[in-house]
């Protein structure tokens, strides 16, 4: 085991209230495992990712639960430990890489402070003639052509697909173990998505390196993971193999969530679900996803559904298979 | 290959393309604009500056040679191009008050303002960025709360006024440093740039130039105030964004110092909004100067203009707006090299 999460639970606190975003999240991957989180826009992917690494924003709160990595709870390491950690096992693929770059400062600065302290942790001193190596090895890795000219740029300097690449690169410089990708294709061109997918999937593979995948594009994660876990308004509704999941969905939001998905071979677009996510500062007591499933039962307003193992590989998280 | 030949044409397109030169040409005529504006202004004014210069009890025919000597019976435009052949031969024009040119009259005086202002700039920035790293570092801690009242406070009171204040406790009640004029009497430097501080430095004498400097303080101190408390709020509230944004967290997720996070990566861009306020204050501080030159007892360019505007002395008035106006386009483009420093997207967006 890699990556243990059990019951984790995260705020987002401002003077006036309290925003209750993960409740009791788990998640496990294995070494070498590919995991992929899908869910719609604002249920906590990127919020989950970045509790892994701890860095969420000065007002998210980690209120309770535990992240085991090698057998080491996140929460409670040190900043020593935390940053061999941050330096060296694991990578994180931002979202939109415009805003993860900082626009003031040349790729250079960013990618060879990044790779410096990765190789102080390695017990080296580098020169900055081993950074520039270091640098051209990994702009090869992400098949970034021009890497002299990249790394005199700033980052508005650079294609939608060329800065994702440098991101990319930045996030391999330190995932020794575990990468994380956060929608790395939502910001780009569609001609362009394929390529950063099969660049990301190759990586992965050539590297031997665990991944947790967040995405809604969902044929991706169908293609890119071994295992998936459906995450609804900071709830873990469904955890299951890939092709498990998408054939014999169970959880009622899973079964709408994939029917929602437009197909290129159907006609006319997906069903999708009706209602909203629900608001943060007042979420329903017990199955956060009551309010808009079509199967709610009176006990799923009050009671929170625990995780029932339906086989070795399926875990769902709905009163419907009490 | 090709190789091109060098035309003269070109260059000067390139040279003409180059955003610095584009913008000293546009000054040059924005300065060429305001002189015909307060040239005709300080002219339609009613009042005979002849008379006013010469006193109720001169003769008529007298006032109507001066008035004749300054060709103020002529129309204006051709008093106007009279005054722009003079400037081309580096005149001024006649104050009418101290009956000198103009230009030796600015160059005596705006010495001292130009000290003041710059030595209220140094205290500016060292304030401004002192507080805002303080207070954004840590916000909402003891020392940022401190920072955010002194902030209300600072804006709210006018700069005139900090100096009464601070004129009455530092130095009537306090007697820590003196109260008014440029050096304590009995101490003299002899005049090279002009700046007291500097002259006393080259001409070797520490004693004057530690009194120049306790001169300085107070009147330097209460221009700066109000713009410490602005830029050190912009930069407070700069940096408590910016260390939320993804480009900072994505450091953080690479294991990366947070010291060298924050006064590297946060506070680069976080000083491109408070560097760009600077320009404003800057103006502000050209106005205010006034008005703490006169409740200083200090011998600047603003006394001299204040003078000009009450008695009405027209080519003192041009000349100082014109100063003025000089001073603020040269600081403006040093503004403006800076923030391309900071930002280098401005320097392609143009």
């Amino acid at each position: 085991m890699l990556l243990k999460i059990d019951n984790l639970y995260v705020n987002y606190r401002s003077y006036w209230y309290t925003l209750k975003v993960l409740n009791g999240v788990w998640l496990k991957v294995e070494r070498g495992e590919r995991v992929g989180i899908i869910g719609e826009s604002g249920s906590g992917k990127t919020t989950l990712l970045k509790t892994i690494l701890r860095i969420l924003p000065q007002n998210g709160i980690i209120s309770k639960g535990e992240i085991i990595y090698e057998g080491r709870n996140i929460l409670k390491l040190s900043d020593g430990e935390l940053a061999k950690i941050r330096r060296r096992e694991i990578g994180m693929i931002f979202q939109d890489p415009m805003a993860a770059l900082n626009p003031v400062f040349k790729i250079r600065d960013q990618l060879y402070d990044i790779l410096k302290y990765r190789m102080m942790a390695e017990g080296r001193n580098p020169s900055s003639k081993e950074l520039y190596e270091e640098s051209l090895k990994l702009f090869n890795d992400v098949r970034l052509p021009d890497p002299d000219r990249v790394l005199e740029s700033y980052p508005f300097q650079l294609s939608g697909g060329m800065r994702q690449r440098v991101m990319i690169a930045m996030a391999l410089a330190s995932a020794g173990k575990l990468l994380l990708a956060d929608e790395p294709t939502t910001n780009l061109d569609v001609t362009i998505q394929d390529q950063i997918l099969k660049l990301i999937h190759r990586l992965v593979i050539e590297k031997n390196l665990s991944t947790i995948l967040v995405s809604h594009a969902l044929g991706m994660v169908y293609h890119m993971t071994d295992k998936v876990y459906v995450l609804y308004a900071g709830d873990i509704m469904e955890e299951a193999g890939t092709k498990e999941l998408f054939n014999k969905p169970k959880h009622p939001y899973t079964q709408l969530l994939i029917a929602s998905t437009p197909r290129l071979s159907s006609i006319g677009v997906g069903e999708g679900i009706k209602g909203k996510l629900p608001d943060y500062r007042n979420p329903p007591a017990g199955c956060r996803f009551s309010p808009r499933c079509p199967y709610v039962m009176d006990k799923c307003i009050n009671t929170k559904p625990g995780r029932i193992q339906l086989n070795n590989e399926h875990v769902v998280s709905c009163h419907l298979y009490d | 290959m090709v190789v091109l030949e060098k035309k003269p044409l070109r260059n000067l397109r390139n040279l003409l393309n180059n955003y610095y030169i584009r913008k000293i040409l546009y000054s040059i005529v924005t300065l060429f604009g305001i002189s015909i504006l307060i040239f005709i202004i300080a002219r339609v004014l009613p009042g005979d500056p002849a008379r006013l210069a010469l006193g109720p009890r001169a003769p008529e025919d007298v006032v109507e040679q001066y008035r004749r000597l300054l060709r103020l019976n002529e129309p204006i435009y051709v008093q106007y191009f009279y005054w722009l052949v003079d400037v081309f031969h580096g005149r001024f024009g006649l104050s009418l008050v101290t009956f000198r040119d103009v230009l030796t009259d600015i160059l005596e005086f705006l010495p001292a303002t130009v000290e003041l202002i710059i030595f209220t700039l140094i205290i500016d920035i060292i304030g401004a960025f002192g507080l805002g790293v303080l207070s954004g570092r840590r916000p909402n801690s003891l020392i940022d709360n401190f920072v955010r009242v002194f902030a209300y406070v600072g804006i709210a009171i006018p700069s005139f006024v900090w100096a009464i204040i601070l004129q009455l406790v530092l130095a009537n009640w306090l007697d820590l440093l003196p109260a008014y004029g440029r050096l304590s009497l009995g101490v003299e430097v002899p005049r090279i740039t002009g700046l007291v501080t500097v002259d006393s430095l080259i001409s070797g004498n520490l004693v004057a130039f530690i009194d120049a400097l306790t001169h300085l303080i107070i009147p330097s101190l209460s221009l700066a105030i109000g713009c410490i408390a602005q830029e050190a709020r912009i930069l407070r509230a700069s940096l408590i964004e910016n260390v939320n944004k993804d480009y900072i967290l994505n450091m953080y997720a690479h294991g990366i110092p947070g010291s060298i996070i924050f006064f590297k990566y946060a506070l680069k861009p976080s000083m491109i909004p408070t560097v760009t306020i600077m320009t404003l204050d800057m103006a502000s501080m050209l106005g205010n100067a006034f008005l703490v030159e006169l409740i200083f007892n200090w011998p600047g360019l603003s006394r001299y203009g204040i003078t000009a505007m009450l008695r009405k002395d027209l080519n003192a008035i041009v000349g100082v707006v014109l100063v003025i106006g000089l001073a603020y386009t040269i600081a403006s483009i040093i503004i403006d090299l800076v923030v391309s420093y900071l930002d280098p997207r401005v320097k392609y967006r143009r």
